[in-house]
């Protein structure tokens, strides 16, 4: 009797300090909860002042939006389930924990409940059921669309470790930056991209316009995209595909339709013949250049890089690696390895004057 | 039935010399000690790995670092994802497997002894090879050293025009003979939980840590073969002109991911099943309850394996299979939510209503049940294959695995290391310590994996060795790098606590928690033979029923 009149005071002592350090646990689980929010906020609540982050939550084209749509509806269940289920498991460490002034009696021993089993087999059943379906509308309505009279055909050719996009009905090849007309519900152009490679797996991921599809060698995949905002659009190779993997970048360009028409234009003209830059282009034509590269109008027919006609009309180049300025021209000519170690592109060795007299002729590529 | 070991005298470990001692363990066939060495050969290539990962980490604290050169980066997460899957994972494992099978069915050893040790020493083999890639793999061409294709080395860059040198032979030989050694587990297994189990165990009142193990067993054996056949195929491919995968001479790719993928995919339940099974032996012994329908638990399991078979190429959602094609593995592998929730909801119920003590071991197995939560909740968006096409080898994939692999099966490992460490050592470790452990590794698994999430909603992917500054992606990988350094601290202390509780922990006793398994009756460690005398159970938790002879068990099963 002594021990029990005891222990009792001592027991409210513990309880108090228990429910502090459940507080403590709550006021925890607050702070992370507003973490979690301020985190989020930060992620996707930023202002979409511009295009250059990517991000899968703010899509602007349809295969990209039906996604989007989707994923909110998985979001919203997957977020009650984890809610409930979580609810259940903090209530049970909260309430079941073993207390300081336990008897040390067993509990009561439950072997199980054939209703309950029931009951949570049943629903997650039905959960799926519903998951299923709607996932299984947005499968069909972006993987079989239909391809209509306005749509632009791109073949895009993934090389380790850049991108050759070809416009067969356009009679255009430009590299790395993919150019297409902007599409709107009135005047629908989507582009349809049919994914080839020349030599890895690689993978075609612009997050705010479509999901991913794989470009795999003896293999013809497809995808399409109708951008409903003019603006660059950032993403990169998405399956690994060698030692650059990570310097293999993609950028879209989506213009308004008259802009994308003048760029057409502008890409179907033969290159420039410049005389202040003959000796430059003397040297590009008997060097080890014209094996890979192409300018179309001369002896340049290579395949294995990147086709160099209009290479000044681009914003970069090495797959995005460097803005495409001399600079950059000239530490990509001579030193490849400072850029994009790794990259295939090899190291010219050539003096300065031929350097200087061959970057020149490449600036005259426009 | 008699549940105190018999006391023999036995000759003074210290007092023979030490070359003969591990002589011993060399040729051992006892299935504790090849466990034990299955377990240490785990360890010391979990911190390999994690020194490979921690390297990763380091190079993507920032934007454009420099600490290492892509060739080393992409060998980085090469060696760490196939070190992690088939030499930590894997072996950890078995080895609990090993060690606990026999004992918790009541028999002597497994069913092979000699198969069990040349099962070890094949894996451990395969280890070895793997890891002489970093010396030998130059080969003649004088290029790339360990192997740099990614763990689930895609063709073609597998393929002598893209990989040069040795480094794949060396990657493919490796799982090859350890798959060897994985086969040889498995058949022992199922042989040993179908043929050894004491009298009065039937199926139905075997512990769940066994059922699951048997039901592992036979995946293993159906999931290595694929991968054993891909990895032949590849050899022939390499040297002797075959052209399975070499898409150059008309080969295809995408057979090797088929290939690779109906492995790939059972291998994660492999990894998960026991991971389960130690969750099934520890909660209901910290809840003071026996598990929550038990036999939904076994035939949950039994689902999961068969519809784990039908999953693989939602690994593949975006190389452009059929609409009806991703439908269908949508369809599957949303239906695997299924008898995996049923498992959780179990969990929860059989620590409802409790007297949950949260030593260590439970500590580890709640954190366990929220991050599995999570894991599977994760699961079931890319399993929507649309939200897949963007989020699939983004690093979204990277967090969702990792809570798979570190928040799940990771953590009852610890669990399970804590709660049979008395009886493999005979000695109790420091439960401060542990809880230190516990503590700040959960807190680095978090910072680390939960932060992950985010650059893949980014748009970033997975392998690459830097990325552009001004993408919204800086923030999160220097969280995601700081807690790595949690991460370490924890392992630190878990090492330091293994050591010092080795030497100096306090005497375990026979059954330090109370528990109803028949491991707890022998002696800790247990003497070779195991069992003085052959138990006899009449239910699912034979000690209770010692226990507690005026309300035993067998009167409600």
């Amino acid at each position: 009797m002594r021990k029990a009149s005891t222990s009792a005071p001592d027991t409210e002592v513990r309880q108090t300090g228990q429910v502090r350090s459940l507080a403590r646990k709550v006021a925890g689980i607050a702070v992370l909860l507003a973490g979690v929010l301020l985190a989020a906020t930060l992620c996707f609540g930023a202002p979409a002042s511009s295009s250059q982050i990517p991000n899968i939550f703010r899509p602007d084209s349809t295969p990209s939006d039906s996604i989007f749509r989707l994923s909110l509806l998985v979001l919203t269940i997957t977020g009650l389930i984890f809610v409930i289920v979580f609810s259940l498991l903090a209530y049970s460490v909260v309430k079941y924990r073993r207390r300081g002034g336990d008897d040390g009696r067993e509990p009561p021993q439950v072997y199980g409940s054939n209703q309950v089993e029931l009951a949570w087999t049943v629903i997650p059943i039905l959960i799926v059921l519903v998951l299923f379906l709607a996932t299984a509308r947005v499968i069909f309505s972006v993987q079989d669309a239909p391809k209509p009279a306005g749509a632009i055909e791109v073949i895009a050719i993934g090389h380790q470790f850049w991108w050759e996009f070809r416009y067969p009905a356009l009679g255009v090849v430009t590299a790395n930056e993919l150019h297409v007309p902007v599409s709107n519900p009135a005047n629908s152009t989507p582009t349809f991209l049919t994914l080839l490679s020349a030599d890895t797996d690689h993978s075609f991921w612009v997050p705010q316009l479509a999901g991913k599809t794989d470009l795999i060698p003896n293999r013809s995949n497809h995808m399409w995209i109708d951008p409903h905002e003019t603006g660059v659009y950032l993403g990169q190779c998405a399956q690994y595909c060698g030692t650059q993997h990570a310097k293999m970048l993609l950028r879209v360009y989506v213009d308004a339709p008259e802009q994308f028409r003048m760029w057409v234009e502008e890409q179907r003209k033969p290159a420039v013949m410049n005389d202040a830059a003959e000796e430059g282009r003397r040297i590009f034509e008997t060097t080890a250049c014209v094996n890979c590269h192409a300018v179309t109008g001369t002896v340049a027919d290579g395949h294995f890089g990147p086709d160099l006609t209009h290479l000044m009309s681009r914003d970069t180049i090495a797959s995005g690696a460097a803005p495409n300025t001399r600079e950059n021209l000239r530490a990509w000519i001579q030193q490849p390895d400072s850029i994009k170690p790794g990259s295939l592109m090899p190291a010219m060795q050539l003096n300065e004057k031929d350097l200087e007299a061959l970057t020149a002729y490449l600036e005259t590529l426009r | 039935m008699s549940s105190e070991s018999i006391a023999l005298g036995t000759v003074s470990e210290s007092a023979r010399p030490i070359g003969e001692r591990l002589h011993e363990w060399v040729v051992t066939v006892d299935h504790k000690r090849l466990g034990i060495l299955y377990i240490l050969y785990g360890l010391v290539m979990l911190v390999i790995g994690g020194i490979e990962a921690t390297i990763m980490r380091i190079q993507l604290i920032v934007p454009h670092n420099h600490f290492v050169s892509p060739q080393v980066f992409n060998r980085m997460f090469t060696m760490h994802g196939t070190t992690m899957i088939f030499l930590v994972a894997m072996p950890i494992l078995f080895g609990f497997g090993t060690y606990l099978i026999p004992l918790m069915i009541g028999a002597r050893d497994m069913a092979f002894p000699r198969l069990n040790a040349f099962s070890f020493w094949m894996t451990a083999f395969g280890g070895l090879l793997l890891y002489f890639s970093f010396i030998g793999g130059n080969g003649l061409y004088g290029a790339g050293n360990a192997p740099d294709v990614g763990w689930f080395a895609y063709a073609p860059l597998t393929s002598r025009a893209f990989s040069v040198g040795h480094s794949t032979d060396f990657w493919t030989l490796a799982l090859l003979v350890s798959g060897i050694g994985s086969i040889g587990t498995a058949v022992n297994f199922v042989a040993t939980v179908l043929c050894m189990r004491c009298p009065g165990m039937t199926l139905g009142k075997m512990p769940l840590l066994a059922w699951l193990n048997l039901i592992m067993g036979g995946m293993v054996i159906l999931a290595i073969s694929p991968l054993t056949a891909a990895q032949i195929m590849l050899l022939i491919d390499r040297y002797l002109g075959g052209h399975f995968f070499d898409t150059q001479a008309g080969g295809s790719a995408v057979l090797w991911m088929h290939f690779f993928w109906i492995f790939g995919h059972p291998e994660v339940y492999i990894l998960v099943i026991p991971a389960f099974a130690f969750a099934s032996e520890i909660i209901p012994v910290f809840s003071r309850k026996p598990i929550f329908g038990y036999p939904v638990m076994v035939a949950a399991t039994v689902c999961i394996g068969f519809v784990s078979f039908s999953v693989w190429a939602h690994h593949m959602f975006t190389v452009g299979m059929s609409s009806y094609g991703n439908t269908f593995f949508t369809v599957t592998s949303m239906v695997i939510a299924v008898p995996t929730g049923i498992k959780i909801f179990n969990w929860l119920g059989t620590m409802w209503g409790g007297k949950i003590d949260f030593k260590a071991s439970m500590l580890f197995c709640a954190a366990f049940l929220f991050q599995f939560l999570i894991a599977g909740l994760t699961g079931i968006m890319l399993a929507t294959s649309p939200f897949d096409w963007q989020l699939g080898n983004s690093y979204f994939v990277i967090a969702h695995f990792h809570y798979v692999i570190v928040g799940a099966i990771l953590f009852t490992i610890f669990g399970a290391f804590y709660y049979w460490f008395p009886k493999m050592s005979g000695r109790m470790y420091n439960e401060a310590l542990a809880k230190w452990h516990f503590w700040l590794f959960f807190i680095g698994f978090h910072l680390t994996f939960d932060f992950m999430h985010i650059p893949g909603i980014l748009g970033m992917p997975r392998r690459i060795y830097t990325y552009e500054p001004g993408r919204g992606w800086e923030i999160w990988n220097l969280i995601v790098t700081i807690g790595v350094f949690f991460q370490i601290a924890g392992v630190l202390v878990f090492v330091v606590n293994l050591l010092w509780s080795l030497w100096t922990g306090e005497p375990a006793g026979n059954d330090p928690w109370d528990a109803w398994t028949l491991e707890w009756s022998t002696s800790s460690p247990p003497p070779d033979y195991d069992f003085a005398t052959t138990p006899v159970v009449k239910s699912r938790r034979p000690l209770w029923d010692l226990k507690h002879p005026e309300d035993p068990d067998w009167k409600y099963e």
